[in-house]
């Protein structure tokens, strides 16, 4: 076998620690399925609250519009977590309604799945209804946030999100009854993205930066691809947040978008945000969302509250 | 490339910066020692933070043969000098102290959220709290061994 020169040989090794952790992640699981036979294994509770941030938009754990390199739930590495999350989002014109589950596996792995309805109540757009189902997995792969503050070097995580949208809804008297029709070359799509968090705990401060490659418009609720574009680009989503104190979290955040179709000059997401979690079972964030014009149809810029509940088990 | 004059300033200004940054750093440091109530603050918190030692289930049995008055005195020197108080904790590194206890991250974490109440209660501000709890968290690659 030919010799692999050292730069693929430290990856090589990466890759190795990075499979021997998920094999980790299975058989503490299948272990503590196995050892409690009689009983099963109850979640541990063991992360600082806060420390696993609350339900993005798309059911990830992390901000409000951003998935954290952060693992979803309070589940330290020996055992694991999750949450049910239902949050409304409601501009002038539009509501979206979201709600999914998430789990965290040995703070390494995230798998989630949510629910979203996005609904339109002003002429011609108030019949609109837009549906998506997104499948979200994320692996933590190096750094932790939390544990190495004397280091500058972020928690990074990788993930994925599987995305399809439902039929178009309220549109029947344009004809229109799909994505495909209103420019969007697929009904389904997939997002990948490198996740750097970062607790500043001495300064009470969470940076995030993530670096999403995506074809979704409006994050796939209108397909992926369009007549304008149809390949991946990257898009960078930053958050930063106050850790106000040990239940209360204020912050702000931005997404970018790609702009993909003719009837949607799509704009980038931002919002501001306090994050209330009074327990580990519980916790309420309310925000300000800007989402921009949705679609040439209506032109007014969209904003409005947005309130987030996530039930942790 | 010639050294400019703006950059020879910049540099210049640089320098003086590093030179007076560390007594700025003492003083900081110092300031979070008073943050957190000097040594007598530090000595309620401590007091605080033992009975929410043994009445926590996660970790009271960790403890059931430790004589907590040696380590709330030992608790007391550390936070102390973590916070840059007049203090110096002797002794062994952290890692030899745990070591064989076999600590896990729940249990570490525990010990953290009851200082974090202990702190709470004892009403030192947030930004403060954050700061001890950042000295204390990089010891998380010493202590848990499970």
């Amino acid at each position: 076998m030919p010799a692999l020169p050292l730069p693929y040989l430290s990856t090589f090794a990466k890759a190795n620690h990075l499979l021997r952790s998920v094999a980790i992640c299975i058989t503490t699981l299948s272990t503590m399925q196995f050892a409690h036979a009689s009983e099963f294994p109850m979640p541990d509770m063991g992360k600082l609250t806060a420390t696993g941030g609350v339900s993005q938009v798309e059911g990830a754990g992390g901000g409000g519009l951003t998935p954290w390199a952060l693992i979803t739930g309070y589940g330290t590495r020996d055992s694991y977590g999750g949450n049910l999350h239902l949050s409304h989002l409601a501009t002038q014109d539009y509501a979206l309604r979201n709600y999914g589950l998430a789990l965290g596996i040995a703070d390494r792995l995230e798998i989630s799945f949510a629910k979203q309805e996005f609904t339109g109540s002003k002429v011609p757009l108030n019949q609109l209804n837009l549906k998506q189902d997104i499948l979200g997995v994320k692996l933590k792969i190096a750094g932790d946030a939390l544990y190495e503050q004397d280091s500058w070097l972020p928690q990074l995580a990788i993930g994925a999100q599987w995305k399809r949208a439902g039929s178009v809804g309220g549109l029947s008297a344009l004809g229109v009854s799909n994505v495909k029709q209103l420019g969007a070359k697929s009904e389904s799509g997939t997002d990948y993205y490198l996740s750097a968090t970062k607790i500043f705990l001495a300064q009470s401060l969470l940076l995030n930066g993530t670096l999403r490659a995506t074809k979704a418009n409006q994050m796939g609720l209108l397909g992926f691809g369009g007549d304008k574009k149809n390949h991946y680009q990257a898009q960078l989503e930053v958050s930063a947040a106050y850790l106000l104190n040990r239940k209360t979290v204020i912050g702000a955040e931005y997404r970018m978008k790609p702009r993909n179709l003719s009837v949607d000059n799509e704009k980038a997401y931002y919002d501001v945000f306090v994050a209330w979690l009074p327990s580990k079972h519980f916790s309420l964030t309310a925000a300000y969302v800007v989402l921009g014009d949705i679609t040439i149809f209506n032109p007014q810029r969209q904003h409005g509250p947005y309130v987030s509940m996530q039930i942790g088990f | 490339m010639s050294h400019s004059s703006p950059l020879r300033h910049l540099l210049a200004f640089a320098c003086a910066l590093m030179l007076t940054s560390s007594p700025l750093q003492a003083q900081q440091e110092s300031s979070h020692f008073a943050q957190l109530g000097s040594m007598e603050g530090i000595e309620k918190i401590v007091a605080e933070l033992i009975p929410l030692i043994e009445a926590d289930q996660r970790i009271a049995a960790q403890f059931k043969d430790t004589n907590m008055e040696l380590l709330a005195r030992q608790l007391v020197t550390q936070f102390c000098q973590l916070s840059g108080g007049p203090c110096e904790r002797k002794g062994d590194d952290m890692r030899s102290v745990h070591k064989g206890m076999k600590i896990t991250n729940l249990q570490f974490n525990a010990l953290a959220e009851d200082l974090q109440i202990a702190m709470e209660k004892q009403n030192i501000p947030s930004s403060a709290q954050n700061k001890l709890l950042a000295k204390l968290a990089v010891m998380q690659r010493e202590i848990v061994s499970q």
